[in-house]
This record gives C-alpha cells, sequence and structure tokens, in this order.
C-alpha cells in the first residue's frame, strides 16, 4: 500500500528530470537573456526586437502563413481520414505512403520544393515541356511575393499534413460504430452523419492536433528559409538572423521568448474554444 | 658541481617537456577553409610538415565564437591555435580568448608581413593578438560571352559603375536575361560590398559619409543599377554557383567564394576589379589571423606550427591549393592552376590600379560586427528592394550607426578621416 503511493512519482521522475535539465533550465536562461543588457535587467533586446525592420512583417508573415495552412490542414486531413475510413483492402499501404513526409525533415522538405520551384526547377521544366513558358521563370524572388507565399504554403501542407492526420485516424478508430450505425438506420445522410456524430465525437483529437500543429506553424522556419532565403522573413527566422548574422544573442532570445508568448497564448485558446465537457464524450 | 648540475637537470626537463609538448597533439581550430575538400588539403598538404600533430578543426563562426566562449568561460581549454578573419578575432579580445603573441611577430616582421597588417592584427591594443596568415579580396568575374557586350569605350579592367550597369542593361536587352548577380542571400558577403566598394567609391568613407549628399547620389545610382540585375541574387550566398548553372554571366564575391566556378572551368572567365566611382576604387583587403588561446594545453606546438604555416612555400602551397594568397614575401609561381591564376590576376589588378582606395574590414567594433552590416543591409533592403525614400531611411538608418559607433567607441578607419573618440556619422 505503502509503496505503491510512491510508484508513479518515481515512475515520471526521469521524464521529469529530462525535462527540467534541458527544458526549464535553458528556457530560464533564454528569458535571462532576453531581459538583460550586459548583465543587467533591462527592456533594451525587447525594444530593439520591436524597433526592427523586419519586426512587423515577420509577425504578419507567420500568422499570414498559419492562418492560411492550418484550415487548409485540418480540411484536408479530416477528408484524407474519412476516405481511409472507406478503404478496406490496402487501407495501411495508403496510410503508410500518406504519412512517409513525416519521416522527411523539415530543411529536407524545404530543398525538396526548392529543386521543384527554383527558376530551373522541374515545375519550370514541365511548363516549358508543356510550351506554357518560354525560359526559367522566376517564381521565389521578392519581386514575387505572391507566388512566393503559395510555394511555402504547398511545401508546408505537403510536409505537415500527415502529422494531422495521424492524429485524426487515430481519433476516428475510437469512436464506436454504433452511433453511426443508429444514425443510418434513422435515416440520417452520410454528411449528417458527418456533421453531427463524427465531428463533435472527434472534437478531443482535433483539438490535440490543432494545438500540436499551430505552435510547429508558429515555429515554420527551415522551409522557409530552404525556399525564400531572407525574401519572407518569418519570427523564428528573424531569431535565427539576431543569433546567426547579427551576432546579438540578447534580441533573438526575446524573438524566441515572443514566439513563446504566441504559442501559449494560441494552445490556451484551443483548449478553450475546443474545450469537451466530460459528459459529453462516448 | 650542484650549480652544473641543477643547470643540467633543468635543461633535460626543459627538453622533456618540449619533447613532450611536440608530441602532445595541437588542436586548431578554424572558421576557414570549410569546406571538406579544402580541410582535406589543409590536413594532408598544408599542415604535412609540419612539427608535431596538428589536428585541424573547423567551425563556422558563430559556433566558433560560442565555443572559445564556452572554453573561456570553463576554464578549460582543448583548443590551442585558432584561424579567422580579422572581425572574428577581434570580438576574442574581450572575451578574454586570444593571448599576446608578440614573441613570433619578430619573425613574422622578417619574413615580410607588412607592417600595416602587423597593426592590424594588434586589435586596438598595444599587444600583437595574432600573426597574419593569409589574404584575400573581393574581385569580380565574368563570362567571356558577356565580354561582347561591354558598352563602347568601356575596359573591362576600369570599370566605372555606369558601365557596369549599361553592360548589364545591353545584356539583358539583347538577351533578355539579368546577367548580373551579387551575395545579398543570407549567407552572403553583400555587406562587405557596401562597406569596401560602394561607400568608399562614391563617398570616400564609409562611416562619416554614411548619408552625406554623395551617399544619397550613390544609392539612386545603385537602384537604378538593380534593375539590371539579377533578382535571384537575394538568395545568392556563393557567386561560384550561379555563374557555374549560367544564371548569372558577371558576378561580385570574395575570392574564395568564386573559386569553383572559376577553376571548373578557367578557359570560360575573366576576372577583373570592382567598379569605379567618383572617389575611386574601394576595394577591402581580407586578413585571416592565427592566434593563441590562452591557457592553450600546447603553446609550444601552436607557436612551431604557425612559423610552418607562414614559411613562404607554405604560402604559396596555399595559395595554389586554396586560393588565399601570401601575407609573406613570396614569389607566387608561373605555373598556378588556371582558376587560380585566375584569381591572382583579379587580385592583382585590383590591387594595382591607379585608383584604388583601400578600406580597412571595420576595426575596434568588437561584438557588434554584425549589427553594424545589419544598418548596410537594411539600407540596402529599404531602398532598393522595398522602394523606400532614400534622405528618409538614410536619416533612420543613420540613428542606429550612431548608436553602435557611440556604444563602441570606435574610431574612424580607413577610408574615413582619422577622428578622435567614436567614428561619427554624418
Amino acid at each position: 500500500m505503502q509503496q505503491s503511493r510512491f510508484v508513479p512519482y518515481l515512475l515520471i521522475a526521469p521524464a521529469t528530470l529530462f525535462l527540467t535539465l534541458l527544458f526549464v533550465v535553458p528556457l530560464v536562461q533564454t528569458l535571462a537573456l532576453a531581459f538583460s543588457e550586459s548583465g543587467a535587467p533591462s527592456l533594451g533586446n525587447v525594444r530593439k526586437m520591436a524597433g526592427d525592420l523586419n519586426f512587423g512583417l515577420s509577425i504578419r508573415n507567420t500568422f499570414l502563413l498559419v492562418l492560411t495552412v492550418i484550415p487548409l490542414q485540418l480540411g484536408l486531413a479530416l477528408a484524407m481520414s474519412m476516405m481511409l475510413q472507406k478503404i478496406s483492402r490496402g487501407r495501411d499501404l495508403v496510410l503508410w505512403i500518406w504519412s512517409i513526409p513525416l519521416g522527411i525533415s523539415d530543411l529536407a522538405a524545404g530543398l525538396v520544393w526548392l529543386s521543384i520551384l527554383q527558376d530551373r526547377g522541374y515545375l519550370n521544366s514541365l511548363l516549358f515541356a508543356a510550351g506554357i513558358i518560354d525560359g526559367p521563370t522566376n517564381w521565389l524572388s521578392y519581386e514575387h511575393p505572391i507566388s512566393l507565399f503559395v510555394g511555402v504554403v504547398l511545401a508546408e501542407i505537403w510536409r505537415a499534413t500527415a502529422i494531422v492526420l495521424v492524429i485524426l485516424v487515430a481519433g476516428l478508430q475510437l469512436i464506436p460504430a454504433e452511433y453511426a450505425e443508429a444514425a443510418e438506420i434513422f435515416g440520417a445522410s452520410p454528411w449528417t452523419r458527418f456533421r453531427k456524430i463524427t465531428l463533435p465525437l472527434l472534437k478531443p483529437s482535433i483539438q490535440s492536433a490543432l494545438i500540436l500543429r499551430t505552435v510547429l506553424a508558429l515555429e515554420v522556419f527551415a522551409v522557409v528559409y530552404a525556399l525564400s532565403g531572407r525574401n519572407y522573413p518569418v519570427i523564428v527566422g528573424e531569431a535565427y538572423a539576431w543569433q546567426q548574422v547579427n551576432q546579438n544573442n540578447g534580441v533573438a532570445a526575446a524573438y524566441a521568448m515572443l514566439v513563446m508568448a504566441i504559442s501559449l497564448v494560441a494552445t490556451l485558446v484551443y483548449l478553450r474554444v475546443l474545450r469537451v465537457r466530460p459528459e459529453t464524450q462516448p | 658541481m650542484t650549480q652544473f648540475r641543477t643547470l643540467l637537470a633543468s635543461a633535460a626537463l626543459a627538453a622533456l617537456a618540449a619533447s613532450a609538448a611536440q608530441a602532445q597533439e595541437v588542436i586548431f581550430l578554424s572558421t576557414q577553409l570549410r569546406p571538406i575538400e579544402e580541410a582535406t588539403k589543409v590536413r594532408q598538404i598544408i599542415l604535412k610538415g609540419a612539427p608535431g600533430t596538428v589536428t585541424f578543426v573547423v567551425e563556422e563562426p558563430s559556433p566558433f565564437q560560442t565555443r572559445m566562449d564556452a572554453e573561456t568561460q570553463a576554464g578549460k581549454r582543448t583548443i590551442s591555435m585558432v584561424g579567422a578573419l580579422h572581425g572574428e578575432l577581434q570580438p576574442l579580445v574581450g572575451s578574454k580568448g586570444l593571448e599576446p603573441v608578440d614573441d613570433l611577430a619578430s619573425k613574422a616582421r622578417e619574413r615580410g608581413v607588412p607592417d600595416g597588417m602587423m597593426a592590424l592584427g594588434r586589435l586596438g591594443s598595444d599587444k600583437q593578438m595574432y600573426i597574419p596568415w593569409m589574404q584575400a579580396t573581393y574581385i569580380m568575374a565574368a563570362k567571356k560571352e558577356a565580354l561582347q557586350y561591354l558598352p563602347a569605350g568601356a575596359d573591362v579592367n576600369a570599370l566605372t559603375y555606369a558601365q557596369l550597369g549599361d553592360w548589364a542593361k545591353a545584356i539583358q536587352d539583347k538577351t533578355g536575361k539579368r546577367a548580373l548577380g551579387f551575395p545579398a542571400g543570407p549567407k552572403g558577403l553583400m555587406a562587405r560590398f557596401f562597406e569596401g566598394y560602394l561607400y568608399p567609391s562614391y563617398t570616400g568613407g564609409v562611416v562619416s559619409t554614411f548619408k552625406s549628399a554623395s551617399a544619397e547620389t550613390m544609392w539612386g545610382e545603385f537602384k537604378a543599377l538593380w534593375a539590371h540585375v539579377n533578382p535571384n541574387s537575394t538568395s545568392y550566398d556563393f557567386m561560384q554557383e550561379p555563374l557555374m548553372a549560367g544564371d548569372v554571366m558577371i558576378a561580385f564575391d570574395h575570392v574564395a567564394r568564386l573559386k569553383d566556378a572559376l577553376n571548373a572551368a578557367p578557359g570560360d572567365f575573366v576576372t577583373f576589379p570592382a567598379p569605379a566611382g567618383p572617389q575611386g576604387r574601394g576595394f577591402m583587403p581580407v586578413v585571416v589571423g592565427l592566434g593563441i588561446a590562452p591557457g592553450a594545453p600546447n603553446r609550444a606546438g601552436a607557436a612551431a606550427a604557425i612559423e610552418h604555416l607562414l614559411k613562404p612555400e607554405t604560402q604559396v602551397t596555399m595559395a595554389k591549393e586554396l586560393g588565399f594568397f601570401p601575407v609573406v614575401k613570396a614569389e607566387l609561381p608561373a605555373d598556378l592552376p588556371g582558376g587560380i591564376k585566375l584569381l591572382a590576376e583579379g587580385v592583382a589588378k585590383t590591387q594595382d590600379a591607379k585608383d584604388a582606395v583601400a578600406s580597412l574590414l571595420p576595426v575596434g567594433l568588437g561584438a557588434k560586427g554584425g549589427e553594424f552590416n545589419k544598418v548596410y543591409m537594411d539600407t540596402f533592403q529599404r531602398i532598393v528592394l522595398r522602394n523606400e525614400p532614400i534622405r528618409e531611411v538614410l536619416e533612420t538608418q543613420a540613428k542606429a550607426l550612431t548608436a553602435i559607433m557611440s556604444e563602441t567607441k570606435a574610431p574612424c578607419w580607413a577610408p574615413d578621416q582619422a577622428s578622435q573618440g567614436a567614428c561619427p556619422v554624418n
């Protein structure tokens, strides 16, 4: 009896220790870096960040990307997971192929899309062969912000829809088949069944998927960096530039804090908006 | 007798210590020659004759600083010797990552390292903080097929910015391609183009003339020239790649970043100095230095390795194999490989140009070097890429520059006129 009380704590101790060492300690150090200058507490780094040429632009760009990519990904992943439900033979194979991008690092994914979209890339070769363009056409330069943005969105959707899909597929499997069967007997159309049964019962999974995806999307960097260099500034890209190029780790830390704050707020919003009351769960 | 014995014993001890030091390896950390082929050449060819075991390790500039600072703070050194650009060694003075190497300075002078370069190696202190190792600069390279479009009367070896613009425009008119390229990508060295080439050529200064009337004219003309520049320039880090791919035909870059293209097809290219403006032909020599870390595990070994790297024959081999040029008195052989020969010609034409205006790398900025570059890059972005009004941008960016100068109290460096105290921004 006595012993079993401590067992859970004992079991989570290694993970807690690990997170404290590798997450909490660096977090406190970053906080200290962001809010001090030459050892003394100061808001200088934050002021410098807010006064920076790319500050507003990088926030705008990051949000634009998140607000475009996440709804598209959620819609796509929902559609894909519903389709999977209907497949009986070869379902695992399809799921496996769809989740391949999960295994590719984001920088590699960015480079894949770069090789497609750059001046002498596959897309231009294809368009040229089809007689649509008559030479290398530029899609990713600062002169074409819209095609650059579309390129980044495509790459992000390709790369990260699978993570949403996997979570939703797992969630769908938890929904008992009886509800849908009962609804079918009462004559509910597939669309009604989807809206009134599947979606509400899938809410906890959607919530986890959205939180995970949004936090990761706010931290988007490698794909953007590979495709655009600094032609499409994003928040984490600016943090990287302040650390690596401008060699000011105080301002870089301030940017890191900004990303963390935005991610926290987004998570809280999701938890509140998509809250699931225990009595509504199956 | 006892005295003699002590002497003998201490001599034996010293010899023992020396041989122990020789046997112990010297870890040589460098921010230069990072690509694997270059690092291999350093290990297998350049360091072959060095006494003892020298282990050549490379690191990008930012991790280099972090590692040096971490070792200083931990009080435990693994690195004996460093090789880095002048501007990368500068911050190590403040963070106590370098120790004076005055004992090696006289030998370097004897070998013919110029006094001006030795002075750079003092990094603003009264001690020798690094020994110059090798040098390079920035030049231009063009495909030979581009020469047919040169404007009438223009000499490729004595271009002006106006002629470069006309040349690029002619190519665009005839071929439809914007064939001029600059390394303005995230890892490109575009800031050095503004600091060492454009500003000195137009204004005769870098800091003190930042927002002068001539700077205003300069940005206006450069913006006009940019209309003929390949828009992918904001993604180019090393110009050798777009040159080889045929995306650009004319490019400006550091010699080490043009080398692969020139080596791949020496017959296809010409090299020539960067253009001149109303105040002359700005150019910026780049110095790579060798330093020793305080508390180095093997100081004697590091000193011996530095001595080896400064031998005229080692320096000539470095030029042949790596495209970095000697700092000591050494005659380059006639049988240089094609690409390196083109580089050497470009460098010689740049240094010997009658209207050359030499600019130093920024001096005395310490850890603010990155933010100093940012002022020039931000100015470029706002004026050229975002079409903001020139005067307004110069006024606001000048405030950022003034803040850096007054914070670091760095006096003006050439080609700016010498100043009392922090270099003024006018």
